[in-house]
């Protein structure tokens, strides 16, 4: 007792002096307020002001203002299209993601570091030049441009060449989602279903399909906001036809050289929001996939 | 269910994984494929229950090609290493996913799949966590689970990929002893695949051991380990003490200094000479056909080990031997060792 008597006092009084005057644990905080206020400051005029602006924009002639551009038929022709180019280009891109992760991650084969590499191509390429690619292959004066011709296929300057377009730019999301975790989680699972009896179909809707889910839909998610988003590529394909081949990008830069810009800012506002959910989501969607993350066990 | 394989090979691009491996199973055996990693009792594994497939050869089961099926039509039950359970499904999915995905036109309906289940679980004694998912389960409770995962569609042959290699050594211990009992109750013909020795000579009834994609030596587990068939055998399975030794005019040499010992049919030229340490005698010098002098003791449970050197042709061979622990030996004392068995086989074999 009398030993821990003489030392109990001791310990309190240098904690004290050492937090008054240093803590080794941590930066100092002159250091520690500026690096927050540098952060906060940078956020605050790159993100969070043109968030406001947009929104600031779309409202300042009153919400019946608002809701009457988003009411006119272009802006209605523009949302429709950019909903069903971003519907075709997400389904195609669910099936292609899938394949390309699934032969990436479960066989291997001569070549996959080069297919690997081709999945990446869109994230390279600036997509203008991806909506060039497209014109020089369907325009008129392109590869295959004589031919639609002659049969009256309509791919440029058309719902089909803006999705084809879409397609590409968005194409690396959902794989590039998905191949790392498939490749984590091996190939053990499939041929344990196999060797129980399972057939194809049933071991991937049964087995694959659900311990990828959550990877799955973040691809989906991240394809879906850039398909909704693509301004470059789209712009050079659509041809600009008003109330037919705009989408909502390209009808919110229109609207604005026009001088129109509540009806512009108010496109951009719904565009804002989308991007806005997909955040929300995507941080929903985060947590998930690490809690599936099961500890291999040894 | 009896498995036959015949002159099975398997290649990985440049790397023979098997090359031409026999092997025959009879009813209701628990073989051990015994040998250490890269030897490819692993692929072979694979192979029997269609996982993969080999390069060239047959795979009979019961006289009938195995080869002509994909691993969902063998009935095999298969054991992963690392037991690949369903980490979605919890554990009475897991046993019952094997009952579930039957064609329709025999698949059992969900009372009878329930109390299939069930049974699964009480023969693995686990029946208590048949709501827990994998990640919340011991090692040797997710090894069990596996088990009953593989026996819930009643297979003709139940293959398990190192069983125990992911465990703790006590674990292990028990799920040895439990998997003995089990294959006595269910009596389904096994194979099991192992690089440890002791799993295999304590729980098989007969140890296949594999060396480089080749089958070394197949007999029971009192064969392979009292009458090894090669020096590859006899290095890997037990305990020996090795000696360079040359064969010259039918006598064995150390050395240059002949020993009294048998060549036992070894050709002419350089040999090695393997002797289980318990069979060597020690006693003082001049008791033995080797001699060696002693170089460091040290105490051992109930026995000394000694390092002891002998004279060898270029430099001397360094030697670990076993004595009681009352017999007194220092270092710098010389001591006959006299072989009680042993085996001589040619350096190239």
């Amino acid at each position: 007792m009398a030993q821990l008597d003489l030392i109990t006092p001791v310990a309190p009084v240098r904690i004290r002096e050492i937090s008054a005057e240093h803590d080794a644990r941590t930066e100092p905080r002159l250091i520690r307020l500026s690096i927050i206020g540098i952060a906060v400051t940078f956020l605050s005029i790159f993100v969070v002001l043109p968030l406001v602006v947009v929104f600031t924009q779309a409202f300042s002639r009153g919400i019946g203002a608002y809701l009457a551009a988003l009411a006119e038929p272009e802006a209605l022709s523009a949302i429709k299209l950019t909903l069903l180019v971003a519907a075709i280009s997400v389904g195609l891109n669910l099936i292609f993601g899938l394949a390309a992760a699934w032969a990436v991650a479960k066989f291997d084969f001569p070549g996959k570091t080069f297919l690997i590499t081709l999945i990446d191509l869109p994230f390279s390429v600036s997509p203008v030049i991806s909506g060039l690619v497209f014109v020089l292959l369907f325009g008129a004066q392109g590869f295959f441009g004589a031919w639609l011709q002659a049969r009256d296929i309509h791919i440029l300057f058309a719902v089909p060449g803006i999705a084809l377009a879409t397609t590409f730019v968005t194409f690396p999301f959902v794989a590039r989602a998905l191949i790392p975790l498939m490749q984590e989680q091996g190939t053990q699972e499939e041929e344990a279903a196999l060797s129980l009896g399972a057939s194809g179909l049933q071991t991937f809707f049964r087995v694959t399909l659900p311990n990828i889910k959550w990877g799955l839909l973040y691809g989906v998610l991240l394809c879906n906001a850039r398909a909704m988003g693509e301004f470059g590529a789209v712009s050079v394909v659509s041809g600009h036809i008003r109330g037919e081949t705009n989408t909502m990008p390209l009808l919110v830069e229109i609207l604005y050289n026009e001088y129109q810009f509540v009806a512009s800012f108010a496109i951009a506002s719904l565009l804002a929001m989308l991007a806005l959910v997909t955040l929300v989501m995507k941080t929903i969607l985060e947590s998930r996939l690490q809690e599936g993350q099961v500890p291999r066990d040894d | 269910m009896t498995i036959e394989v015949r002159n099975i090979v398997k290649k990985f691009g440049s790397f023979t994984a098997l090359d031409s491996v026999d092997l025959k199973v009879g009813k209701g055996e628990l073989l051990a494929l015994l040998g250490p990693s890269g030897s490819g009792k692993t692929t072979l594994l694979r192979i029997i229950a269609g996982l993969d497939w080999p390069d060239g050869g047959e795979v009979r089961f019961d006289g009938e090609n195995a080869l002509a099926r994909g691993a969902g039509e063998r009935h095999v039950g298969f054991v992963f290493q690392h037991y690949a359970l369903f980490r979605h499904m919890n554990v009475f999915e897991n046993v019952a996913f094997g009952l579930r995905v039957q064609p329709r036109a025999v698949r059992l309906n969900e009372t009878a799949i329930k109390k299939r289940v069930n049974e699964l679980l009480d023969l693995v004694q686990l029946a208590w966590l048949s709501d827990r998912y994998p990640s919340q389960l011991s090692g040797g409770q997710r090894q069990r689970i596996a088990l009953a995962r593989a026996l819930a569609i009643e297979p003709r042959i139940l293959l398990l990929d190192e069983p125990f290699g992911a465990l703790d050594a006590k674990v292990r211990k028990e799920l040895r002893r439990w998997l003995r009992s089990l294959h006595d109750e269910i009596h389904v013909t096994s194979i099991f695949v192992t690089h440890d020795q002791e799993e295999a000579l304590e729980v098989a009834n007969r140890v296949v051991v594999m060396d480089k994609g080749r089958i070394e030596q197949i007999g029971t587990p009192g064969e392979v380990y009292d009458n090894p068939a090669t020096a590859f055998v006899h290095g890997f399975i037990g305990e020996s003490i090795v000696l360079p030794v040359d064969v010259r005019d039918g006598r064995v040499e150390l050395g240059g200094k002949p020993l009294n010992l048998e060549p036992q049919g070894a050709g002419a030229g350089p040999s090695r000479l393997f002797v289980r340490r318990h069979d060597m005698q020690v006693g003082p010098a001049g008791s033995g056909v080797i001699e060696g002098a002693v170089r460091r003791v040290r105490a051992f449970g109930p026995i000394q080990r000694a390092d002891v050197a002998l004279p060898g042709g270029e430099g001397e061979t360094l030697i670990e031997i076993d004595t009681p622990r009352d017999r007194e030996l220092n270092p710098g004392d010389l001591v006959g060792l006299q072989p009680r068995r042993y085996r001589i086989f040619s350096a190239s074999t």
